[in-house]
């Protein structure tokens, strides 16, 4: 029990921390740090490997934004061996679908209710 | 390219008008009005900062009493998209205008057209200075502010300010302009846009230098320079830059920066403040009292302009700068 909060807080750490530095040190921007993690996680788990990460870290690796790629890239294998060429274009947004979903639900919400405003506190 | 005015245009009255943030501005008591709100209940940023220009020109034509039909020119602009916002204002004014683009340069190279243009007896009553406004201003050149983009201590805080003054012929005791130098476009090849101070130190530092050197002086003749908004670091650049030179630590106290100076201590502002409306509102308010007080008989304002656009930025260009100067006496 106590490891696998350990491990959620330093693979999660060390996952934000990545995209610390790509911010600070690489000089990238946000849009730019987001998609190369998104493509990364897709990437690992397309060999296999973010898989078990998240069975050592638990939500240390689905929180953070490259499970959305490892989700996208897990919905088009898994299609794909069900429906083959088909399976990769509509398994990619069936297990990632609730996320989009949600971002676009929440953020309509967010857009109705508030203003945004320049300010620092 | 320095400008010596023989028939001293001079600065016959100055406004400055701030946001609600501007409260924190240790300026703030030299402001003749903080706005309650920040779109000054519009409904967008950019009609916002067009009211913000509007109340402004009118604090200003109030304080010289004098109408907008008697103004010959205006002469302004800011930073958003084809400076509508100072063009819509300028529809609502009602009097002949110039836009100018010299990014945050533009309150002092407006100051040096309205001058000219009063040197030359085409002017009686001109307006000159600029306008910034935060939040449309993050949105142009950085991110929508609703984006929650980090920024790096380097980076600086658009003020949402304005300031103006109205340039006319001398009148006994009114500060005037004595010269003035057209800054060059100045490009060590900095290209990160949320280190504005870096690469706009090198334009202050040509600019002024060509100055004094024309004019045959040195920084102790002035009683205070005074750069826009290069901020926290870029100050410490421009400084570093002068100490090269030989330039004593006594000498270098004189050289003031409005953006550094603008929000004090709070490092939630990270490098300091900038805009347009930076050195605009503390130029023509803080520093035209310190000329009228007397405390100042002498000083030397340079505004600094980063000459970039997001598209420039994004396809991967360097961030030419410039920067004007006035020599303000009185």
């Amino acid at each position: 029990m106590i490891f696998s909060f350990l491990f959620a807080f330093v693979v999660g750490g060390l996952i934000c921390v990545v995209g610390q530095l790509m911010l600070d040190v690489g000089k990238l921007t946000p849009g730019h740090t987001l998609s190369t993690l998104v493509v990364v996680g897709a990437i690992l788990d397309g060999f296999g490997l973010y898989e078990p990460l998240i069975d050592l870290a638990g939500a240390g690796a689905t929180v953070p934004i490259t499970s959305f790629g490892n989700s996208l890239t897990h919905g088009a294998l898994a299609e794909a061996e069900k429906h083959g060429l088909v399976g990769v274009l509509t398994g990619m947004f069936e297990v990632t679908s609730s996320g989009i979903s949600a971002a676009i639900l929440f953020g309509f919400i967010g857009a109705l209710l508030f203003r945004s405003k320049g300010t620092i506190d | 390219m320095v400008i010596v005015f023989r028939q001293k245009p001079a600065i016959l009255a100055c406004a400055a008008v701030a946001g609600p943030l501007e409260k924190r501005s240790v300026f703030f008591s030299y402001f003749d009005k903080v706005l309650e709100d920040e779109r000054v209940y519009e409904q967008t940023n950019e009609k916002g900062q067009m009211a913000l220009v509007r109340e402004t020109c009118k604090v200003l034509l109030e304080k010289a009493k004098v109408k907008n039909l008697d103004i010959d020119y205006l002469l302004s602009g800011d930073l958003v998209n084809q400076m509508t916002p100072t063009s819509f204002a300028a529809r609502e004014l009602a009097v002949s205008f110039i836009g100018l683009f010299s990014a945050c340069a533009t309150s002092i190279s407006s100051v040096i057209v309205a001058s000219l243009l009063t040197e030359v007896g085409a002017s009686n009553l001109a307006i000159a200075g600029a306008a910034s406004h935060h939040n449309s201003t993050e949105r142009q050149f950085r991110y929508p502010i609703d984006y929650g983009a980090q920024k790096p201590a380097t980076a600086q805080w658009t003020v949402t300010a304005a300031g103006y003054v109205l340039v006319g012929q001398y009148v006994d005791g009114s500060p005037y302009i004595a010269a003035a130098t057209v800054g060059k476009v100045i490009d060590y090849g900095q290209t990160d846009p949320f280190h504005m101070g870096a690469a706009m130190a090198p334009a202050a530092y040509q600019t002024i230098t060509d100055h004094l050197k024309q004019r045959g002086q040195k920084i102790a003749d002035y009683d205070a320079i005074f750069t826009g908004d290069l901020g926290t670091y870029g100050l410490k650049i421009l400084k570093a830059m002068f100490a090269e030179d030989g330039i004593g630590q006594e000498d270098l106290k004189i050289i003031r920066d409005a953006g550094e100076e603008y929000y004090g201590e709070d490092k939630r502002f990270q490098a300091g403040a900038s805009g347009a409306g930076c050195s605009a509102s503390v130029f023509f308010s803080y520093v035209d009292l310190q000329l009228k007080t007397g405390r100042y008989q002498k000083v030397l304002l340079v505004a600094t302009g980063a000459l970039l656009s997001p598209l420039s930025y994004q396809q991967g260009q360097s961030i030419p700068c410039t920067a004007h100067a006035i020599e303000v006496c009185v």
